[in-house]
Formats: C-alpha cells, structure tokens, sequence
C-alpha cells in the first residue's frame, strides 16, 4: 500500500481540485442522519412549545405562548432552577479545586502514576446511575458514612434526608465521579506548559506557590476555561442521580429541571409543556457558557 | 521536576519524612476513589444478617446474592441487548465517521465547509432539548421497546466525525496520490490506506462511543418499557430502585457489580487509548 514513489508524478494528480462527487457521496450519510435525528426533532421542538399534545390522541392545538407563561407562573420550575443552581455552586468549585490539585500531582514526579490515576478514573468510567446506586446506601442513615461519623464520635447526617443537605450531597458525589476526566484535561494543559518558564522562576528564586499563581494557572487559562463551561453543562444536564437516589425529593429539594421536565412528558404526558423546559433550559445554557467565555476569555487579555 | 515544592518551604521535614506524608495523603485520596466499590463488591457476598454491618469485607462470604439476581431477572439477555445495540452503535460510527471524516478532510467538494461547522454546531446542541421530540420520533416509527430504537438516533457521532477528520490530515498526499494512481477507488483508499493509518482513532472512537452507550440510562428508560429488552445499565438500575429486589440490599450490590464490571474490564484493557481521547478532546474546546 505504501509506494511512496510516486513522488515525481505529483503534478499530473493535483488538477483534480474541482468538486469530487465522491465528497457528496460521502457526506451523505450525514446529512440524511442530521435530517432525521437533529433538524427536525429541533424543529418539531420548537413546534410543540407553542402547542399541546398529551401524545394519546392526534389533537395538538395551537396554545401561542402560554406554555411560556405557564413556566414562568410554575413554581416548581424555580425550584428545580434555584436547585440546579445550588448544585452548581457546590460542584463547580470543588471540581476544579480537586481535579487541579490531583493533576498538578500526577503530573509530577510519583511512583505508581497508573495505579493512581486508574483509581481516579474508575467512577467516570462506571454508569452514573449505578454510582448513585451505590451512594445511596453510603448516604444511608446507617450507612457507611455515618458509621464513619460514629467512629469519629460526630452525629449522624440525613444526608439524602435532609432538604439543606440532599442537594449538596448528590453534587458531592458527582464530582467524585467526574474527577478523572477533568483531572485528564487539566493534565493535558499542564503538559502544553513549557519548563523553560519554570527553570527561569527558578533562577529568580520563586517559590513553588508563586510558580503556581503566576505561571501555572494563568497558562491553564484555555483547560480552565474548558473544565468550567462543560461541567456547567454537565450540572444543568442533572438527572439520573436525584432520579435514582431521591426522586427529586425530600420536598422538591432534589427537583433537577431535567426531572422537571421528564416528570411532565411521561408521567403527565404533557409534551408541549415538557418541550418548553427543554427549550429553555437550552437557552440557559447557552447564556450561562456564553457568559463564562466572555469573562474567562477577558481575563486572558490582562 | 517541574511542580515540586522548593526545600527551602518543607525544609523542617526530613526527605523521607516528605515522601511518606505525600505518598500517605494520595494513598488516602486513592482510598475515597476505590472505596464505594469495595463497598459494593464486600456487600454483593455478604449473607443477610451481615449486610447492614460496617466490615467491607464479608466475614462468611456467599453467593447467594448472585443466586438471587439471576433467578429474578434476565441478566444475561440484558447484556446481550447491550452488546447488540451499543455494538451495532459503535460499528456505524465508526465506519459513517471515518467516511465523513474522509470527506470532510481530504475530498474537495461545494459545501464542504459549511457541512464541517453544522457538525460543530450539533456538538454544541444540548441533549435534552431533543429528548422530547426525538422520543416522539421513535414513537411515530413504531420503534419504542425495540433495540433500533436505541441504535438509530446514535449511528452517527459529531464527536467520532471530527475525530477522524483531525487524524485523516495528518496522513501524507503522496499515500492517497499513489494509491489513486494504482487506480484505487475513494473507498478502497479510506479502507486500505487510511483505516491501517489510524488504529488509535478507531479504538478510542470505539471504546468513547460503545461506553459513552453502555453506561446511558436516560434514553433507554424512555425508549424501552419491556424487561426482556433493557439494557444492562437499564435493568440494573431499574432493580434497584424498582421495589423487584425486594429491599434485598445485598442482591442490589451484586446485580450493580454486575452492571459496572464490564466497563471497569473494558476500561482497564484500553485504559491508553480511552485517556488520549480525553485529551484530544480537550485540545479541541
């Protein structure tokens, strides 16, 4: 397969630069699929946040924009909003702060690296409803953790219990399982950082703090900016784990918008309200990690 | 090397003192990390009387757990349903993304471009703004509690399209020119030149895809009602939180040891070719 000498007969091949029908042809299974799987449902996504269909029968009529005005009146889909939100303020931080920290050790100099990451890694690798599975029972009243707790002479927890601390639990343990793969990307931006920069600190006799703040993290701008805006998707994106430990309970403390929304498309059959979550919810996002780049990205200029 | 504290901060401690408190802190945080699935495999041999007792391991272990999973619910016809559908979602990726892929790398065509950045965009198209209607189109081609309708809406991956197309333009023109000079057919090109070429985009393709599958619980739970069809994340889950296990905690941990190992297994063997996935993704934000 490999005749390299074909070389010297180059000219006579670079004529064919018009459009190759081959191109067409094999790009066709992609749009054909984009179609059917992307376009339209997108479509028929917007089509239904102005209408109302309880799927049983044919009859979709025309609401206009009450299922807009439905969502701003429901009260649960600011709970779910002020929820999410709670979440997000829980595990962002802490999984930047932990997947660095473990980053910044493995890429230094350790024994038994594979040993360690792999450990690292293997919750992200393992089903996130089996995960919320297991934690369910470590968050037990006697559960592992309280036992843990009662060894240390401190009080039990409700940890899935209580309404204060459900939500703070399920993004605890989230962030657990997502470690390595934040871990994985910070470790590639930390390897694109050239030691020069750190022998030249050195010379100048920095500390290994001072190494951190001042060339480190802001050269991690870009893996930063990364780590940030896709577990904000991610924590907007909540939903097997208060699905499988809580239900969305105790008293609505868990409630995600995703289980909002799933709640009224299958168990109230109402797809056109149920749409209009998934709209918005997509708007939010967008704005959300919009908003995140203009800062991170402003911040780079300084 | 690079990132390690200066002597002139620790400097009270000895060296050795150093490392064993350092190696001591990881160890310990690589405890947390592997805990909970010690937990789950002491628990899944532990008898009844043990279970609700704090030792990881069992003091008599049983297998009585695994008894009970197999004898309650269709387990083995559960990951076949898997392999079948995240197998056959993984074999179209691959081959559609590699032929895109091709296209949008190598073959000039009108609209190439334009093609390139409506993948992009997809890419950045929230799942569950698509949950609903997509939900609606399966139920309008009749394919709810049927294994296509897992397979369909995932034969074909942005991810795994713009993957190949990175790998694809780093291949050299001579290897194409000679190959077309021979009178190789576009076709015949990808699979004989390119494919041998790109191992490593193939398997992490693979493995991100057919994992990324196995593991959703999200889509199946909608798709699927019918319990002879779910998946094995499905049934697992569906167990557990369905009142079938009967609160037998310990049948619990079995049947979710059950439904975690082979991607651990999975994982472990291509544990090289999963990470540099990770990282070229990163790259590419």
């Amino acid at each position: 397969m490999t005749e390299l000498s074909a070389a010297p007969l180059l000219p006579l091949v670079m004529r064919r630069k018009r459009s190759n029908p081959w191109g067409y042809l094999f790009a066709l299974p992609y749009v054909a699929h984009f179609l059917v799987f992307t376009a339209y449902p997108l479509g028929f996504a917007l089509y239904l946040t102005a209408h109302r269909w309880d799927i049983v029968g044919n009859d979709q009529p025309f609401v206009g924009a009450r299922n807009f005005q439905k969502l701003l009146r429901d009260d649960l889909f600011f709970t779910a909003l002020k929820n999410t939100l709670i979440f997000l303020a829980v595990h962002v931080p802490l999984q930047i702060v932990v997947a660095l920290a473990l980053a910044v050790v493995l890429n230094g100099p350790i024994r038994f690296r594979t040993f360690f990451r792999t450990a690292f890694f293997l919750p992200y690798v393992t089903s996130g409803a089996v995960i919320a599975i297991i934690w369910t029972q470590l968050y037990a009243g006697d559960g592992l953790l309280n036992g843990f707790l009662k060894v240390l002479h401190l009080p039990p927890q409700g940890w899935l219990t209580s309404t204060t601390l459900a939500m703070p639990s399920i993004a605890i343990m989230a962030t657990w399982k997502n470690v390595g793969y934040y871990l994985m990307i910070f470790l590639a931006g930390l390897q694109n950082i050239p030691p020069s920069l750190y022998e030249e600190a050195n010379l100048n006799g920095a500390t290994g703090w001072q190494r951190f703040w001042y060339i480190t993290l802001p050269l991690l701008n870009p893996a930063m900016l990364l780590v940030l805006v896709l577990s904000t998707i991610g924590a907007f994106s909540l939903f097997v784990e208060p699905f499988v430990m809580t239900g969305g309970g105790p008293v609505d403390s868990t409630l995600s918008v995703v289980l909002l929304l799933y709640r009224n498309a299958f168990q109230f059959l109402n797809m056109g309200y149920a749409s209009t979550i998934g709209v918005v919810l997509a708007l939010i996002i967008f704005l959300v990690t919009y908003l995140q780049r203009r800062v991170v990205e402003q911040e780079l200029t300084y | 090397m690079a990132v390690m504290t200066p002597r002139s901060r620790l400097n009270s401690l000895s060296e050795p003192a150093r490392q064993v408190l350092f190696y001591g802190l990881l160890l310990l945080a690589a405890f947390t990390f592997i805990l909970p699935f010690i937990f789950m495999t002491g628990t899944a041999f532990k008898p009844p009387r043990e279970v609700y007792q704090l030792n990881l391991i069992p003091r008599q272990p049983t297998t009585d757990n695994f008894k009970a999973v197999f004898t309650q619910i269709p387990i083995g016809r559960a990951v076949l349903n898997s392999v079948l559908a995240y197998g056959s979602i993984t074999v179209s990726v691959l081959l559609f993304s590699s032929i895109v892929g091709y296209a949008l790398s190598r073959l000039e065509f009108r609209g190439r471009e334009f093609i390139f950045n409506v993948i992009l965009l997809t890419m950045m198209i929230p799942g569950q703004l698509l949950l609903i209607p997509l939900y609606l189109l399966i139920v309008r081609f009749h394919l709810t509690d049927n294994l296509l309708g897992l397979i369909l809406p995932g034969m074909m991956s942005a991810f795994g399209i713009f993957m190949f197309r990175q790998t694809f333009k780093t291949v050299p023109q001579d290897l194409i020119d000679a190959a077309r000079i021979d009178g190789a057919s576009e076709f015949t090109i990808l699979t004989r030149v390119l494919w041998p070429l790109s191992l490593p985009t193939i398997i992490t393709v693979g493995i991100f895809t057919f994992m990324g599958g196995w593991n959703d619980f999200l889509w199946p739970a909608i798709v699927i009602r019918e319990q002879s069809l779910m998946t094995l994340t499905q049934l697992v889950t569906v167990y557990a939180i369905g009142g079938q296990s009967g609160g037998q905690f310990g049948a619990v941990m079995a049947s979710s040891l059950l439904g975690v190992l082979p991607m651990v297994l999975v994982f472990i063997v291509f544990q090289r070719y999963y990470l540099q996935g990770i990282v070229s993704t990163g790259i590419k934000g």
